[in-house]
């Protein structure tokens, strides 16, 4: 029973949560898709690990707000995104474009990945020759030796 | 040789995270240093139907301070800017960002008003066209209205002695 009124408060909670959203009216649903597209690819630059769509930062919300008046004037994608880099720079974009800066962060960790699949197969060459060759006549002689020795 | 190859990769991997530790990813580069600044035209805080634009500040080196009342850094960094001013001349503009006009004031009353005028940003839509993300932001802007410093978060002494000063001094320098 008190579980269950628990759960009851929690949901009632929830809703709450949801009412700071704010609500937007799109007259086209294609401007509400570009909506929710871009803010889902704009960071939030107060907290940098949210993107805008997830934050609630007061900075956040009124760039939402901006991007809806400017998606409802019925701008661009690519618009946007220049309004937001032209004042934020590259880093407001989740997705920054590939530049001489941005090289190491594109490619970085695909050059990682082959630098250990390089260094995994000489390895794995190297002990395969290691199992593989035979001793030698002089190397089989001297192991003979110490057989022996331990043997007395 | 052959085996120091793992060390030699180790080091390099040490000193690429090394160089990552000592960056502040909080500080995003603003893309407006050698840019022009962003003009605005707002109605100041002591006097509401007068405004103040950036047009109006051309030919002098000027700082544009955004703060609020309700920013607690804005606080801390406060005594330095009244230092500033009244240690060095150097014309201040306040951009009182997303704030309550009477609040402000009343931080004013209390901490002192180094400001040359304050400029009343109301609904941050400025801030968003300097690329403001947190208060306070601190803007050297040119003789010619380019903004050639920003200094994000409070500003303390020695962000003065070591990087303001030192730049206000070279662009006074500068014809406009």
């Amino acid at each position: 029973m008190m579980t269950k009124w628990i759960g009851i408060a929690l949901l009632m909670l929830s809703v709450q949560l949801h009412a700071a959203i704010e609500m937007y009216q799109f007259e086209q649903p294609e401007h509400e898709q570009l909506y929710k597209k871009m803010i889902d690819e704009l960071r939030c630059l107060v907290c940098q690990n949210q993107n805008l769509s997830a934050s609630n930062a007061g900075l956040a919300q009124d760039l939402r707000q901006q991007t809806y008046e400017m998606v409802s004037k019925g701008q661009s994608q690519q618009q946007i995104v220049d309004y937001m880099t032209q004042r934020y720079g590259d880093f407001v974009l989740y997705r920054p474009p590939v530049k001489l800066s941005t090289v190491l962060l594109w490619f970085g960790p695909i050059i990682m990945l082959l630098m250990g699949l390089i260094v995994l197969m000489m390895s794995l060459k190297k002990r395969k020759q290691a199992t593989d060759e035979a001793l030698s006549e002089e190397q089989q002689l001297r192991m003979k030796q110490l057989l022996d020795k331990g043997e007395k | 040789m052959k085996n120091s190859l793992p060390l030699i990769a180790f080091v390099l991997l040490v000193i690429l995270l090394g160089v990552g530790l000592t960056l502040d990813p909080r500080e995003v580069p603003s893309p407006f240093i050698g840019k022009p600044a962003p003009t605005f035209d707002l109605p100041k805080l002591y006097a509401s139907t007068d405004s103040i634009s950036v047009a109006e500040m051309k030919g002098k080196v000027w700082l544009l301070n955004v703060w609020a009342s309700w920013c607690g850094a804005c606080r801390a960094e406060h005594q330095v800017i009244n230092r500033l001013v009244k240690n060095h001349q150097i014309e201040i503009i306040g951009l009182n960002y997303k704030d309550n006009a009477d609040q402000a004031k009343q931080w004013l009353q209390e901490l002192g008003n180094p400001y040359a005028s304050i400029a009343v940003d109301h609904d941050g839509r400025t801030g968003i066209d300097w690329g403001v993300y947190g208060v306070p932001e601190t803007f050297v802007v040119d003789k010619k209205g380019i903004i050639r410093y920003k200094n994000i978060g409070p500003v303390y002494q020695q962000d003065v002695d070591n990087t303001l000063l030192p730049l206000i001094n070279q662009l006074q320098q500068e014809s406009s």
